[in-house]
């Protein structure tokens, strides 16, 4: 399946803007075997006095600029082509939940697909003890990593209500989890506290969402911006699963990787700082068109 | 009474019983003294009780006076509390020093293979050296440093060591302090007091100096930047630190720029600071701030103390840090399990210096052990970069479990160790030594470390010979820490031989050179020109308030006393209480300036200001309204004026004082065009002229040169136009533009801050008595706060 994929992004200050430095990680990703980015171009206005380019740890590519000068926004544009390949998983290739713990072991890889990076609480994650219970109870005996990792994210799904206005993406997890409600952010936030909490390696994945649903199907939520899902880690077989727990679904050709991490603040579209006297707004939008049926 | 029986005598060291079982600094095994303490010993036998009480409070003065103090973590406020100085030192002989040192030596030479490891092929992981999920899991390893080669060739250049003497009286390694180890500089205030209460002692006891040390450091960091010109600084996270103070005592020592990491930015992949002058480079920074702060944009987005951009220029090779980024992991406690075996693995010898005995719960054995010797142990956090005792996490010692706030009563020791195993590391309680503290008139043993300090020289390490010292109240591990009540003390390291008497001024016979004063960091200007601000608008609204009072008890009439409310509302003050809460939080806000740049300001300036806090606090307390109000804010006026007077007397006349003296200024014209307009209006009420003099302190001044009697045109004369009247507005918006020009060079086309204080100036000049009427003196007002916000735009960016 090919995808052009447009995003825009532009923030506008009340007051002029001095200096400012920003990160930016929104390109699609080349995943082997997966995704293959066939051109991708990245504007930004006004012109950066700096621009520099590169991978950050997980392998995402980022993107680094500066502005010297007063500004009264900033606006960035991508279009990128991708083609999205791959078919379902296997998920009988998971090892069971309780030979998880004897492969992560065994595991000596510190390289940015190992599994080790996915365990621990990370900035956006820390321990929940009311998420681990919760992830408990959708357990049940002899069940497989991956069965586990389908029945938690189909339990937050059920569970929680998709809510544009009860989060930002300052809200922690925990209070999105007491709420039963939020948007991608949250229910992946919610679903890596869950993972973890019962010692399944589990990372963010940030990327596009096709905006036009095939036809006869229903538009899947979260595709009027960039969207986020889950990967969780079934063994060395199966490796890496993704699973997309706003639409209760393992992403196969409508999910295109923008970047992975260990949550939002790994893999966050646009980090920044700059001065600026009086509020901002933002505006989104995102385009994913298939260009063959 | 004879003299001998009155002193200390004999009987000091006689009376002195080291603990049954533990072993003594000042006593060996076999109960004798150990021959490095006789002089010590000696002398203080020679002192009669009172004698030793002057002395050693001559110590505790030094430290009083030079603002030593220590910040326990959650207080909120920059003031901080007295030093807990013990004023005996704890005293080593050089040979057993020199053993030490080649252990402290071998072991940052080890941690220096390891994290280079860590960050580079991680060889000692994938050879079952070290487990993975250690460094996977540790909040330290710093992923956006993976694959960095640090510009200088090395990860570390500055390391500390808290050691302690065990029961067989070996030295072990307690910790391992490698990302922004702290107390050097507290070691230095300690050295300084001792040599205040041991004057003679000190001279002729053979003490190893400290200053050769820092000055082997100082220069090695200037040796580290890639370019003459560029600066070496300190990056501090900042006043709310626990050891700032000590952050600026070194930074002024050294004479090094205190860096926050808002002062920097980085252009073009470089490391600047941002100066009133402009960016000025800096290459090498000596980092006090934990790693994971340094830059926003790629390590802990949630950091309000680094600088965006930071990371990029490590990566670029710009800038060396001081220890490099990401170091922190080599303090995990987990770590001192694998480094005996490391040692032997990567160098073939076994660590000279043993580290606590310790065991990694993530292996089952090591698991099944801790367990089953949990009361021998401190049980904490695996990934934690400090012992448990000193944080509030969950921990254990020595089979009690104390809890903090995240645990449920119902979960005991063994829960707690079963659900979090792999988590947890054990470390063996050891039998620290003690050494002899002072009191009620006797030594007592109590247990001790010392924290000893290395660094990266063109020669190699080097020790700094002693330490900083810290004693226990109670034979308890836990009690040693200053935030759990202990005491610190200077450590002698004495020699057979004279020593190289070392300080930090140049040889003598070195080119004699002025180091100019370093640019000045546009954050330091802005607190110093509101320093300037609040400091002049507390003075201000003391003397309305006075008058206020004043007035007030003498039955003044309803319009004037309405005047004054008003006046005093725009500052947030209500004159109900005699010195009224608004009053307290200005001088609270200068204080708060003042705090932020401890290290460009006077100790007494310091120390001027935080009495005159304390007084106001207390005068608040008990201060009736009404006369008795005036009485006291007359008081105050005075120490107001005396901290006012210190500051300018001795302030230095660069860039920094020029700040400070805009700020003053410009509250001073402010306040004064604010309260001629109210009473030049012609509906003003009655007194309102005569209180423009008082509050303007020129009631001499305007008998002699008008008359007793007032009028708006005597009034605004003195008041506004005379520019030889220190209280009046010309005379300040002469004064702002004398230093703005300073600051500007005045040469070449005027900037729009001159030109927008040149104005201000011309418009109160050209005018006349008659005819700067109250629309014309509110005009200026707002003029004169304008310039706020040009000075800002100017250069406090």
């Amino acid at each position: 399946m090919l995808y052009d994929i447009r995003l825009s992004i532009s923030y506008i200050y009340a007051g002029s803007a001095v200096g400012g430095r920003h990160l930016v990680r929104v390109m699609p990703l080349d995943v082997p075997g997966q995704q293959r980015l066939i051109a991708g171009l990245l504007d930004i206005t006004p012109r950066p006095e700096e621009w520099q380019d590169g991978l950050d740890f997980f392998g995402n590519a980022t993107t680094s600029f500066a502005f010297r000068g007063a500004h009264r926004s900033v606006g960035f544009k991508v279009q990128a082509r991708v083609e999205r390949l791959g078919g379902e998983p296997d998920l009988h290739q998971s090892v069971a939940l309780t030979a998880l713990p004897g492969d992560l072991d065994d595991c000596t890889d510190l390289g940015p697909t190992s599994p080790l990076h996915f365990l621990a609480a990370s900035v956006r994650v820390p321990r929940h003890a009311g998420m681990t219970r919760y992830a408990r109870a959708a357990l049940r005996p002899g069940m497989s990593t991956a069965q586990a990792v389908v029945a938690i994210g189909r339990a937050i799904y059920t569970d929680m209500a998709f809510d544009s206005k009860a989060t930002t993406v300052e809200t922690p997890a925990a209070e999105a989890f007491a709420k039963r409600r939020g948007v991608c952010q949250d229910f992946s936030h919610i679903m890596i506290t869950c993972l973890r909490g019962i010692g399944v390696p589990a990372g963010y994945v940030s990327g596009y969402l096709r905006t036009l649903p095939p036809p006869g199907k229903p538009r899947l939520e979260g595709a009027d911006a960039m969207h986020a899902w889950v990967r969780a880690w079934c063994g060395p077989n199966l490796g890496w699963l993704e699973y997309d727990p706003t639409n209760a679904c393992i992403p196969t050709a409508d999910h295109i990787v923008a970047g992975y991490g260990r949550d939002y603040s790994d893999v966050s579209p646009i980090k920044g700082s700059l001065r600026i006297s009086g509020g901002q707004k933002s505006i989104q939008a995102v385009d994913v068109i298939p260009l063959t049926a | 009474m004879s003299r001998t029986k009155a002193r200390a005598g004999p009987s000091l060291f006689a009376d002195y019983r080291p603990l049954p079982g533990v072993p003594d600094e000042l006593v060996d095994g076999a109960g004798r003294m150990r021959p490095a303490w006789a002089g010590l010993i000696d002398h203080l036998s020679g002192l009669t009780p009172a004698q030793i009480a002057r002395d050693f409070a001559r110590g505790d003065g030094h430290l009083a006076d030079a603002g030593v103090f220590f910040r326990k973590y959650g207080d909120d406020s920059l003031a901080g509390r007295d030093w807990p100085y013990s004023a005996v030192p704890i005293v080593l002989h050089d040979s057993e020093w020199t053993g030490l040192e080649a252990g402290l030596i071998q072991r940052a030479d080890l941690l220096e293979q390891v994290v280079a490891d860590i960050y580079g092929p991680n060889r000692l992981v994938a050879d079952g050296h070290l487990p993975a999920s250690l460094i996977a899991q540790s909040p330290e390893w710093l992923r956006p440093m993976v694959g960095v080669t640090p510009r200088s060739g090395h990860f570390l250049h500055f390391v500390a060591f808290e050691i302690g003497r065990g029961p067989d009286g070996r030295w072990w390694v307690l910790s391992d302090r490698t990302d922004a180890p702290s107390g050097a500089g507290f070691a230095l205030e300690n050295r300084v007091a001792t040599t205040k209460v041991f004057p003679e002692l000190y001279r002729d006891s053979n003490v190893h100096r400290l200053a050769g040390f820092f000055r082997s450091f100082r220069d090695t960091l200037d040796g580290l930047r890639a370019d003459s010109h560029s600066k070496v600084g300190i990056l501090t996270p900042g006043p709310l630190t626990d050891t700032y103070y000590e952050q600026a005592y070194i930074a002024r020592y050294l004479g090094m720029a205190l860096l926050e990491g808002e002062d920097l930015t980085v252009v073009d992949g470089a490391l600047k600071i941002r100066t009133v002058q402009g960016l000025a480079p800096v290459d090498v920074l000596w980092r006090r701030m934990d790693g994971v702060w340094a830059d926003p944009l790629e390590l802990n987005e949630t950091s309000e103390l680094g600088t965006p951009g930071l990371m990029q220029a490590i990566r670029g090779g710009q800038v060396t840090m001081v220890n490099a980024l990401g170091v922190g992991i080599l303090e995990s406690q987990a770590l001192m399990a694998f480094l005996p075996s490391i040692s032997k693995v990567l160098t073939g010898k076994p660590l000279l210096l043993p580290n606590v005995a310790t065991w990694w719960c993530g292996g089952l054995d090591e698991r099944d052990h801790v367990a089953a010797k949990a009361h021998k142990m401190i049980i904490g956090p695996a990934l934690g970069t400090r012992m448990p005792y000193e944080t509030n996490a969950v921990h254990a010692v020595a089979g009690t479990l104390h809890k903090g706030q995240d645990l449920a009563d119902d979960i005991d020791l063994h829960d707690w160790f079963t659900a979090n195993a792999d988590q947890l590391v054990g470390k063996e309680i050891v039998t620290l030594s003690t050494t002899p503290v002072y009191e009620n008139g006797a030594l007592v043993p109590r247990p001790m470390t010392i924290r000893v300090f290395l660094a990266r020289t063109a020669d190699g390490w080097q020790a700094m010979p002693g330490g900083f010292g810290r004693i226990g109240k109670t034979q308890d591990n836990a009690a040693i820490s200053m935030r759990n009540g202990g005491a610190v003390a200077d450590v002698w390291v004495v020699s057979d031989a004279p020593v190289d008497p070392t300080s930090m001024l140049a040889r003598p016979n070195a080119a004699f050179i002025r180091a100019e004063p370093g640019p000045l960091p546009a954050r330091a200007a802005d607190n110093l020109f509101w320093l300037g601000r609040y400091v002049e608008r507390t003075e201000g609204i003391m003397r309305l308030v006075r008058a206020y009072h004043s007035r007030n008890a003498e039955g003044a009439s309803e319009p004037l006393l309405r005047l004054m409310r008003d006046r005093l509302k725009t500052y947030g003050i209500t004159p109900d209480e005699a010195v009224p809460a608004g009053l307290r939080s200005t001088l609270a806000s200068a204080v708060y300036s003042a705090g932020n740049i401890r290290d460009r300001f006077s100790v007494d300036g310091w120390a001027a200001l935080q009495d005159l806090q304390k007084s106001m606090t207390r005068i608040a307390r008990t201060a009736i309204p009404g006369q008795d109000a005036a009485l006291v804010l007359s008081v105050m006026l005075r120490k107001i004026s005396g901290f006012s007077g210190l500051v300018h007397e001795n302030m230095y006349r660069a860039a920094g004082w020029q700040f400070l003296t805009i700020g003053r200024s410009l509250e001073r014209a402010a306040m004064m065009a604010d309260l001629l307009a109210a009473v030049a209006q012609t509906e003003a009420p009655d007194g309102g002229l005569d209180l423009a003099i008082e509050v303007g302190d020129s009631i001499m001044m305007h008998r002699q040169r008008y008359s007793v009697v007032t009028s708006p045109e005597t009034v605004i004369d003195l008041l506004a136009l005379d520019a030889q009247n220190p209280r009046a507005v010309l005379f300040h918006l002469n004064v702002i533009a004398k230093r703005v020009a300073d600051l500007t060079g005045g040469h070449g086309p005027k900037s729009p801050l001159e030109r927008q204080v040149l104005a201000a100036q011309t418009a109160v000049a050209l005018h006349a008595p008659q005819t700067l009427d109250h629309v014309a003196l509110r005009r200026i007002h707002s003029d004169i706060l304008d310039l706020s916000g040009a000075l800002n735009g100017a250069f406090l960016h």
